[in-house]
This record gives C-alpha cells, sequence and structure tokens, in this order.
C-alpha cells in the first residue's frame, strides 16, 4: 500500500492552493527532504518537500491545478520498502503501550474556530458614497490596502513604509507586494525586529514633518511599542498647545488568526479607541480598507488602522475611481432592516452578515451596521437605527469586558434609552486568553449562530 | 574679533575627551577634540546663557516652593554647560533637538524667551504650550526643538525618528537626542542606536551623565559604567567629555558634527556633569553627601569656569556684575509675567486633541 501524499496547509490560513510545479515524475526515486513540487499561496510560493523515501507512483493533480483544497491526495509514493519507507519509531518498552489506534472521536483534521469566522459574505447595498454608476473591480483585502499606499506615495513624496519584512520579503502578509519596486528602498523600508525602536523612530520622523506609515506584522507585537503610539504619538498634539503633529499610520493585523494561540489572537480595537489624541479605523471590505487607509495616511492625526490577517485574502468590489478616499468617522449600513440592529466592525461585520440572511429566513428583518472607525465613533448612525429597529446586539471579535460594545451599549443607554425595547445584548469572544485546541478554540469564538440567538432573544422570538 | 583663550589646567573630576578603550582600530574614528577657542564675544554669550539659566532655575525653584509650580519640576543646575556648549555649535531651524523632562536649560539655551518658558510651568495660557504641558513638554517647532519628553529613554527613538527626516529630506541637518545616565539603561536606547548605525542616520547621542539616576549612582545601575563606550557594540564611536567646561563640550560637539556631517553615522558624547539639586523638587537628595556636592560647587562650577575664562580674556568684574545684574531683571519679569498672567480659557480644555475634524 502506498504512502498519499496531501496538499499541505503551508500557513495558518491557507485553505486552498495552486500546485504551480512538480519537481519530480513518476518513477523517480525521492529521499526525505527532496524538493517535490512547488505550491503557490495567496501569500508566496512555497517549497514542499517529501517527508519518506520511496518512489513516486501515480501523480493525481497536475501541475498548474489552482484551488487544491488542503489535504486533498495530490500523488502518491509507492510503499516499495515496505517498513523501509516510513519506519514507526519503536516504542519503548518501559514505556506504556501506545494506542494503536486514534480515538474515533478524535478529529482527524481538527477546524479551526476561525472557520466560523471566514464568511464571505458581502454587503447588502453599496455605500452611499460611490457615486451611481461606478464601475467595481473584484479586489483583496491585501491589494486594496496595498494599492491604498502606492497611490498615496505617488501622490506625496513624504510618505513612506517601515516595518519588519514590508520591503524585500515583500511583507510578511504580502500587503507591501511589489511597493519596493516601485518606491525603492529609501521609501519601502525593512526594520529590525525591534518595534518600541521604529515606532520611535517612525513618530520621531512624523514630528519631524514625514508621513509614515508603520507596520506592525501583527499588532500583538505593537505591545512593545504601545509606548510610542499613546504617550509620544497620542498626546503630542495637546501637549503642545496645538504646536507639534505627529500625522502616522500604524498599521497591521489585528484581533484573531487561526490557531496561533493566546500570545497571537487579541483585538486591541478596545484598547486604542479609549485614548484621546488617536484615530482608530478597523474596516471590513476591501472598498473601506483602500478607501479609509488613503483617508488615514491624509490625515493630520495619529491613526491606529486594525486590519485582519483572516480577511486579507477575501475578494470584494472596489470602485474603480482615481481617488477613492473614504470619511473617517463615519459608520456604514452594510444591510437595511427594521426589526434589529446588529452592530460591529472589522471581522465581526461578516459574521452579523451571515446571521442578517440567517434571520432573514426566519421573519426577522436585521439592519446591520459596520462601525468602520472605532474613534471617533460613529454614535449618531447606531442611534438612528435604533430609532428604527428598537433593538441593538452588538457583535465583537474580542473580549466582552471594557470592549467597544460596552461602548455602544452605554451610549445607547445614555442617548437613546427611550428607542430601546430591550436590553442591548453582547456577542463577543469568551473572556479567556484564546486557546490553542480547535475545540476550545472555536468555542472561545463568535459565531452567526450566537449572534442569531441574541437577535432573536432580543426581539422576543 | 576671535580672541583664543589662554591654556588652562583639566579638570580635576571628570576626565577630556577619551577613546573608547579596545575599540576597533581598524574602523575610522572621529579625531580626539580639542577645547573650543571661543572669542571674548563667544565666551560672554556662552556666560549670558548659563547665568540665565542658573538664575531661571533658581527662581522656578523658589516659585515651586510657593505652590506656583506645580507637578514634577526638574531643575538643570550644574549641567548649563552641556546645553549651551552643544547648541551653540547647532543652527537653530537646521538642525534638530529633543531631550527628556529635563528640558528648561536647553529651551533658553535656544534664545526662546524665558516668560514663555515660566508661564508654562505655572500653567499659564500665555505658556509655550499654553499651559497644557507643563514643565515636562514644551517645544518649539519654530527652533526645531520637539520635547520635552516625559517617558525615561522615548526621546532616543523619537530622535533617531528625527534624524530618519534629515535624511530622508536631505536638508543637512542633524538632530541632537540628549538622554541621561539614567535613560542609557532603557532598551529602546539600544534599539534606536542599532537603527541609527545601520542607517547611517545623522544624529549625534549625548548622555548627560550627572551621575544620578534620580537615587541610584551610575556604578549602582550600569554594568559598563563607562557610558561612552555604550555604542561601542553598534559602532557608534563614544567621546568622554568634561561636561562641567563648555568649552569642551563646544569642542567635543564640534568634531561630533564633522564625524556626522561627514556621512559617518552617530556619534555618542558622554557628557560628565552633575546636577546640583535634587532628581526633582520633591527629592531630598539623601543618597548622596553635602560635602560631595559642595566639592563640585568648588571645584567644577561650569559658571565660576566661565567667569575665570573672561577674566583671563579682559573682562572686567564690573561688566560681569551688570551682566548678572540685567539677568536677575530678566527672570524676575518673567516670574512676574508667570504669576500674574491668565490661567488657559475654559475652553483649551478641549482644543488640540486632534488636528482635524472627523
Amino acid at each position: 500500500m502506498g504512502i498519499a501524499i496531501k496538499m499541505p496547509a503551508l500557513s495558518p490560513t491557507m485553505e486552498e492552493g495552486t500546485l504551480a510545479k512538480w519537481l519530480v515524475k513518476e518513477g523517480d526515486e525521492v529521499k526525505s527532504g527532496d524538493i517535490l513540487a512547488e505550491i503557490e499561496t495567496d501569500k508566496a510560493t512555497m517549497e514542499f518537500e517529501a517527508v519518506d523515501e520511496g518512489k513516486i507512483g501515480k501523480i493525481m493533480v497536475a501541475e498548474g491545478s489552482e484551488g487544491v483544497k488542503v489535504g486533498t491526495v495530490i500523488a502518491e509514493m509507492a510503499g516499495e520498502g515496505g517498513e523501509d519507507a516510513a519506519p514507526a519509531p519503536k516504542a519503548d518498552e518501559s514505556a506504556p503501550p501506545a494506542k494503536a489506534e486514534a480515538s474515533p472521536d478524535a478529529p482527524k483534521k481538527p477546524e479551526s474556530g476561525t472557520a466560523n469566522l471566514a464568511a464571505e459574505i458581502k454587503p447588502a447595498v453599496q455605500d452611499p458614497a460611490i457615486p451611481e454608476g461606478t464601475e467595481f473591480v473584484k479586489t483583496t483585502v491585501r491589494e486594496a490596502l496595498r494599492d491604498a499606499m502606492a497611490e498615496e506615495m505617488r501622490k506625496d513624496e513624504r510618505v513612506f513604509v517601515m516595518g519588519e519584512e514590508v520591503a524585500e520579503y515583500q511583507g510578511a502578509y504580502k500587503v507591501t507586494q511589489g511597493l519596493l519596486d516601485e518606491f525603492g528602498p529609501k521609501r519601502v523600508i525593512d526594520t529590525p525586529i525591534t518595534e518600541y525602536g521604529f515606532a520611535g523612530v517612525g513618530t520621531g520622523a512624523a514630528m519631524g514633518g514625514l508621513r509614515p506609515v508603520i507596520e506592525f506584522m501583527t499588532f500583538n507585537f505593537a505591545m512593545q511599542a504601545i509606548d510610542h503610539i499613546i504617550n509620544s504619538a497620542a498626546k503630542t498634539n495637546y501637549m503642545s498647545g496645538g504646536q507639534m503633529r505627529c500625522p502616522i499610520v500604524f498599521r497591521g493585523p489585528n484581533g484573531a488568526a487561526s490557531r496561533v494561540g493566546a500570545q497571537h489572537s487579541q483585538n486591541y480595537g478596545p484598547w486604542y479607541a479609549s485614548v484621546p489624541g488617536l484615530i482608530v479605523i478597523a474596516p471590513y471590505d476591501a472598498a473601506d480598507a483602500k478607501g479609509l487607509l488613503k483617508a488615514a495616511i491624509r490625515s493630520e492625526d495619529p491613526v491606529v488602522f486594525l486590519e485582519n490577517e483572516l480577511v486579507y485574502g477575501r475578494s470584494f468590489d472596489v470602485p474603480k475611481l482615481d481617488d477613492y478616499v473614504l470619511p473617517i468617522g463615519k459608520a456604514r449600513i452594510m444591510k437595511p432592516g427594521k426589526d434589529v440592529t446588529l452592530v460591529s466592525y472589522s471581522i465581526g461585520v461578516g459574521v452579523a452578515l451571515e446571521a442578517a440572511e440567517t434571520l432573514a429566513g426566519e421573519g426577522i428583518d436585521a439592519e446591520v451596521i459596520d462601525l468602520r472607525t472605532l474613534r471617533p465613533l460613529d454614535t449618531d448612525t447606531v442611534l438612528e437605527s435604533l430609532k428604527k429597529t428598537n433593538r441593538i446586539v452588538v457583535v465583537e471579535e474580542g473580549w466582552p469586558t471594557c470592549s467597544i460594545a460596552s461602548e455602544i451599549a452605554a451610549v445607547v443607554m445614555e442617548k437613546g434609552f427611550d428607542d430601546l425595547d430591550a436590553p442591548v445584548l453582547r456577542v463577543t469572544n469568551e473572556d479567556v486568553p484564546l486557546p490553542y485546541a480547535a475545540n476550545l478554540e472555536k468555542a472561545a469564538l463568535i459565531d452567526a449562530a450566537r449572534v442569531v440567538e441574541a437577535a432573536k432573544k432580543v426581539c422576543y422570538k | 574679533m576671535a580672541k583664543p583663550t589662554t591654556p588652562r589646567a583639566s579638570s580635576a573630576k571628570a576626565q577630556a575627551a577619551a577613546p573608547a578603550a579596545g575599540a576597533d582600530h581598524n574602523r575610522p574614528r572621529p579625531e580626539t577634540p580639542t577645547d573650543y577657542e571661543a572669542s571674548k564675544e563667544e565666551l560672554l554669550d556662552f556666560y549670558k546663557q548659563m547665568v540665565l539659566i542658573r538664575r531661571f532655575e533658581e527662581k522656578a525653584g523658589q516659585l515651586y516652593g510657593l505652590g506656583l509650580i506645580g507637578g514634577f519640576c526638574h531643575l538643570y543646575i550644574g549641567q548649563e554647560a552641556v546645553a549651551v556648549g552643544i547648541q551653540s555649535a547647532l543652527k537653530p531651524g537646521k538642525d534638530s533637538v529633543i531631550t527628556g523632562y529635563r528640558d528648561h536649560g536647553h529651551m533658553l539655551a535656544y534664545g526662546i524667551d524665558p516668560k514663555i518658558i515660566m508661564a508654562e510651568l505655572t500653567g499659564r495660557e500665555a505658556g509655550i504650550s499654553r499651559g497644557k504641558g507643563g514643565s515636562m513638554h514644551m517645544f518649539s517647532v519654530e527652533h526645531k526643538f520637539y520635547g520635552g519628553h516625559g517617558i525615561v529613554g522615548a526621546q532616543v527613538s523619537l530622535g533617531a525618528g528625527l534624524g530618519f527626516a534629515h535624511k530622508y529630506n536631505d536638508d543637512g541637518g542633524v538632530c541632537v537626542a540628549y538622554f541621561g545616565d539614567g535613560a542609557a539603561n532603557q532598551g529602546q536606547v539600544y534599539e534606536a542606536f542599532n537603527m541609527a548605525e545601520l542607517w547611517k542616520l545623522p544624529i549625534i547621542f549625548v548622555i548627560e551623565n550627572n551621575q544620578y539616576a534620580m537615587g541610584t549612582s551610575v556604578n549602582r545601575a550600569s554594568s559598563e559604567d563607562q557610558l561612552y563606550r555604550r555604542g561601542e557594540s553598534f559602532r557608534i564611536p563614544g567621546i568622554q567629555v568634561n561636561g562641567m567646561d563648555v568649552l569642551a563640550v563646544r569642542g567635543a560637539t564640534e568634531e561630533a558634527l564633522k564625524w556626522v556631517q561627514g556621512g559617518n553615522g552617530p556619534i555618542l558624547l558622554e557628557m560628565k556633569t552633575y546636577r546640583y539639586r535634587g532628581h526633582s523638587m520633591s527629592d531630598p537628595a539623601k543618597y548622596r553627601s553635602r560635602e560631595e556636592v559642595q566639592s563640585m560647587r568648588d571645584n567644577s562650577d561650569p559658571i565660576e569656569g566661565v567667569k575665570k575664562y573672561l577674566i583671563e580674556a579682559g573682562v572686567s568684574e564690573d561688566e560681569i556684575k551688570s551682566i548678572d545684574q540685567d539677568i536677575r531683571k530678566t527672570v524676575s519679569e518673567a516670574a512676574d509675567f508667570a504669576e500674574t498672567s491668565p490661567e488657559p480659557d475654559m475652553a483649551e480644555l478641549y482644543t488640540d486633541v486632534l488636528v482635524e475634524q472627523y
């Protein structure tokens, strides 16, 4: 019996890829470490190595095949040497006997909890900011962010991008792909791994008149730099009586990624949104990512721009306009409705939209609001919607305590109390560090089912 | 007309410029600096600035005692030669300066009106930060003086950013980032050193080693207490300077500027200096003896030093006295102004949080 060679997962979020090239053919002898194939993900082209020794049997997936799901058998290796091909580790005799077979309920390939966040749902209505008759181009969030930076760099010599792996590596998540080629090493700058230091260098450069875009590989690492974001960047204008500005963008992925554990999975939206002097933006779709990043780069104020790794690869319609810039501080109605308002931002918007679809099937017409900017918060749009629906559920991929959801609940109580027909409910992640085990991770993160349940509850259904 | 000063004996306490021991001599290094040869006019300017700082700080101490200045207030008394010696070599508006919270002296050395500095200390509308910054948070973008930062060590990374901007804009400017012996143990200082040298940023790092990080002496806090060596592992050459002598400070700054403007990247100057007062106004300074402080005052006072040069250069005692009187008057006017100007309008509470409207 041969050994099945399966399409590998080459990053925590990879679900499928392109089998770009076979480097072996049927009948070739290979040993462990030999490169079998090149596989393209949305981030990079990776080499795929043999683990076992043996002869390549049948190649099942031809080179050039796109969208090959992780786990698909792509070739078979003839188990020529029997046990030699894949020697099983000899059990230590003093050790307790190993279980011969895996327990039948153990999941074969545990599915990450983030799969529940991966709704490919598009906004139901177009952003009214886009003129009628505009042509749209399918663009990933990743490309939209890059296009925003490239357009602003073409316009303004003072704009530069700095961070870890942003230049020669083309971005750890490929957001800065192509920028080095176009703008050169003066304006696309690889830093050492030194978050506190380069956040300070960027902030100082902004004080000195430049327009830095500082990429954090993830916002988890920005914790080492948070002093400069808050103490140096956010407070400068106030402390100087308006004399010294700090026009800088701190950007990078934020929130839970897939199966990366507690230290790499956290939503910092509420942290930064509590700081006067900062602008905090957390877009969901590609059009907003582009229009808001351009606005962030042009702003005279320091901006924390929170992206989400899990949506980088998703495609959305982006208006084909020469200069698509969105207003900061304006929420967007993603789907109009009359029975209940679902308020969310970033990846939570997809979950809310998915829940709204389910609710529609059950006769509940939900309105979905994407806050887009977390500071300043567009409370007017939320309160207007409340007047119509009289019910609010806040959906947040983040912890419940001192969250954006808490803030919305407080604002609604202070300013919209008479419009409420039910208590404001929060659907958030569980109040625990994000666990690694797939089942626990899944239980810790929000999903559409929980949103549906909460929405029904406030509708008394 | 420039007239060289007469040679003089070097200070007993602080050594003059010494190259780093164990340095890699295959790499080019800056020249060993010599004392600056100041003209009589320059000496008079140094004297005036240093006395202004001294009298200003003494007055600030008094106003603090009267409750007119609140919060933290860190005085520069004893360290005057450092800011004056360095900044006299810079071009304001072209070169940039950034420092920590002990910032009054650096602003005065730039010729910024003592009235608006004192009014900031008393939290008045007329203060340079409209009363919203206070002693530790003062800026003058016009002079390219970027503060005035309250987080120990933050100004070093920020300074590297200012150096980055000079290089990016190719404007020929150099950044001077001052920090203390205490800040020299902050991790981000070394992150900034690494990038500054890697990218050859035009920046002079100045450690104002006044011997005490709040109450902890240098050798109780630093495994390498010769702080001028702290940049060597990043290939940043370091020079130790007698920071109590304005001509030694100026001479070292000239050499540092030559090095940095020559495209060699950053340089580190360790200024051996001393603060006569406590770390801040609320520090009783129990960690050192009265005799230690008195001995520094008697033997190494930077103002007495310049006075000596002035007399050697033929300036009369009367002329010096008249300068002293003018400065006392300036400072007392600044104090009056700071005491009598109105506090900020209540509307200022909400201004300057953000630049734009959203």
